[in-house]
């Protein structure tokens, strides 16, 4: 009894909140749109349409481009900090840490229009440079660009790029890095050789974090995005789920998304397992696999 | 021999605490040499500074005389095998030994062939592309000693290298370590809480207790003369007996415990009347009899307790008539009768005074 409940719990959680869910996306995604309604007829016009034009194809590359320069940045910001974190800070580390990660506890919509406030033509940046004088008018591009999107995704993943690494450079025993000096590597060769490597499952876990995560974003474009950029994959969506009122062709685009992610989580899993080195290592990204996907 | 290293008044302060207290050493070229203690002894902070993962708070490591206390550990021609073996992970097992030659240059030709003869050395030549994630205990501590004396280092440092493995196999590694040590010529400086291991592998045995040495020499000058009570019950299994000093004279003393009196030998006089410890193994201690004639050196009466069979051994516990314990080994296969008198006998000279 106590068995079946066990097994009963979780497997009903996921029936009720993923499976089905994914399964009615899916067989939606079949469906026709006939003047404004949806019947239910089997087609494949919707995937058609999708890969016929290149308003979604481009969009898709757009937002993994997004999230690519989102994940390089996070992890140029992630990485040193949870090195120092790791290794340099001694007293407060948990004091630390939670600094990193309190940011987190803080509502996303508070953060992205936080960033509103910053760059903003009346917003704090402008003003600093304004009364230093650097210059005269409000620059206009600092709001409302891909760059400002870019922004905000990098400051709200960054943490999540953090856990991960912080996680497996504490796991390396100090003892590996006095080997390594004992056997004539200085402080850099020891990095390059010893603390590098023995990171990057924790690296890889990161940056996977970083990439699903904004590539699925839509609240940073349409909180922050210009012309250029107010549309990504997700807003995509969202619109033909909302305005265009097109809710089989949303699905089919949402399906191939889900697809790609699925794709992206198997191989970072993959390299994962490849990096393993015949141990039994905490497996970071396994464990994460799922509760990230869109 | 002349003196390799030598540690001029080392101290290392954490804080208020004194971990390593003002420890003057030298060690000469080729020694076997043990740093022993408890934990908390200080024998490792001392083996760290000499490896150069800590600074010392003052005092002074000369290598060949010149002072090499600040040089980071990359700098100094010394390597070590580390407790818990410390092998890259990400690396094969030739990886891991060939990392130190790799460093510092060595042309790939005498790589490839310094890193075979080191794995063939402590006998692992077949296993160079595995993993040591793949490797017993045993072996991962042989790649652990190939890694370092494959760079051919002036002294090696070896933290309790054995601790981690099972009884048998620590007997046999200990050997193998010393042959090694004799054949290689290499100076071993090494680390151990194990006051047997000590006393096997040895050349000297430095025993140090809250920072500070207590004292230096051969295993069996620690075993047969040692200078301090501590010293006589950390070194092997020793009975501490005590009571008034009656007599001293021509190295010889004697001391009275309720109605017996025992001889031994003392290094200096001992004043009568004060408090002093007869130090006697337990193997030098022979029961016999209640009955028969006396013969030369100590014979007490005493009540057995507890007879503990122990293999080769029995462990006889027994009981002065002032109550005192006291241990003695006797051959498997005596007879002893418990809950009855007995003699306990054991020569003068098998008998050491202590000081405190």
């Amino acid at each position: 009894m106590r068995t079946f409940l066990g097994a009963a719990v979780p497997v009903g959680f996921v029936t009720a909140l993923l499976f089905i869910p994914y399964v009615l996306l899916l067989v939606h995604s079949f469906w026709r749109l006939k003047g404004g309604a949806i019947t239910h007829e089997l087609t494949l016009e919707n995937y058609r349409r999708l890969f016929g034009t290149d308003l979604y194809p481009d969009t898709i590359f757009f937002s993994a481009g997004i999230a690519l320069r989102v994940t390089v940045f996070s992890l140029i910001l992630a990485f040193p900090l949870a090195y120092l974190l790791a290794f340099k800070v001694r007293r407060h580390k948990q004091l630390m840490y939670m600094a990193v990660i309190i940011p987190l506890w803080v509502s996303y919509l508070v953060r992205a229009y936080a960033w509103k406030i910053i760059l903003g033509q009346e917003g704090i940046l402008n003003g600093l440079l304004q009364s230093a004088g650097l210059i005269d008018q409000p620059l206009t591009f600092l709001l409302y660009s891909r760059w400002a999107v870019i922004l905000a995704l990098t400051h709200i993943y960054t943490p999540f790029t953090l856990m991960p690494i912080y996680a497996v450079l504490e796991a390396i025993p100090p003892a590996l890095k006095e080997a390594s000096q004992d056997l004539y590597a200085n402080r850099w060769q020891t990095f390059l050789r010893v603390i590098l490597p023995l990171s990057l499952p924790g690296v890889l876990a990161g940056s996977t974090f970083a990439f699903v995560l904004s590539m699925g974003d839509f609240l940073a474009p349409q909180l922050l995005g210009g012309n250029d950029s107010a549309l990504m994959v997700s807003n995509l969506v969202w619109s033909l789920f909302g305005v265009a009122y097109n809710w089989p062709l949303g699905a089919a685009v949402s399906v191939v998304v889900l697809l790609l992610t699925l794709f992206l989580l198997w191989l970072a899993n993959r390299v994962e397992i490849a990096m393993n080195y015949g141990g039994q290592s905490d497996r970071m990204i396994g464990s994460v696999r799922g509760g990230a996907a869109v | 021999m002349a003196p390799l290293l030598e540690l001029r008044h080392l101290t290392k302060q954490f804080g208020a605490f004194a971990a390593v207290d003002d420890v003057s050493l030298t060690i000469a070229s080729g020694e076997f040499l043990t740093l022993l203690g408890a934990s908390g002894s200080g024998k490792t902070t001392t083996l760290r500074m000499i490896a150069g993962f800590e600074l010392p708070t003052s005092g002074e490591i000369l290598m060949d005389g010149a002072d090499i206390s600040p040089l980071p550990p990359f700098q100094r021609d010394i390597n070590t095998v580390f407790q818990q073996y410390a092998l890259f992970p990400h690396m094969s097992v030739r990886g891991n030994v060939e990392y130190g030659l790799r460093m510092k240059r060595v042309p790939r030709a005498e790589r490839t062939m310094r890193v075979k003869q080191a794995l063939e050395m402590v006998q692992l030549d077949q296993l160079g592309a595995r993993s040591p994630r793949q490797l017993s205990g045993g072996q991962q501590q042989r790649v652990a000693l190939a890694r370092a004396l494959v760079n051919r280092p002036r002294v090696l440092l070896l933290d309790e290298p054995l601790g981690a493995l099972d009884l048998k196999l620590r007997k046999e590694m200990q050997l193998e370590l010393k042959h090694l040590q004799t054949s290689l010529g290499i100076t071993f400086v090494y680390v151990t809480h194990d006051q047997e291991e000590a006393l096997t592998m040895s050349d000297r045995i430095v025993l140090m207790r809250q920072g500070r040495i207590i004292q230096i020499g051969s295993p069996r000058d620690l075993y047969d003369r040692p200078a301090s009570r501590y010293v006589a019950d950390f070194i092997g299994e020793t009975n501490l007996l005590t009571g008034t000093v009656v007599e001293s004279k021509n190295g010889e003393a004697a001391l009275r415990i309720g109605v017996d009196v025992l001889r031994g030998m003392s290094d200096g006089p001992l004043m009568p009347g004060a408090e002093a410890w007869l130090a006697v193994r337990p193997e030098a201690i022979a029961v016999r009899p209640p009955e028969g004639g006396g013969s030369g050196g100590n014979v007490v009466s005493a009540t057995v307790k507890e007879a503990v069979y122990a293999g080769s051994a029995i462990r006889v516990h027994a009981a002065l008539t002032s109550g005192q314990r006291i241990v003695a080994h006797v051959p498997a296969g005596t007879s002893v009768p418990v809950g009855k008198m007995v003699r306990l006998a054991w020569p003068t000279d098998r008998g050491r005074f202590v000081p405190e």
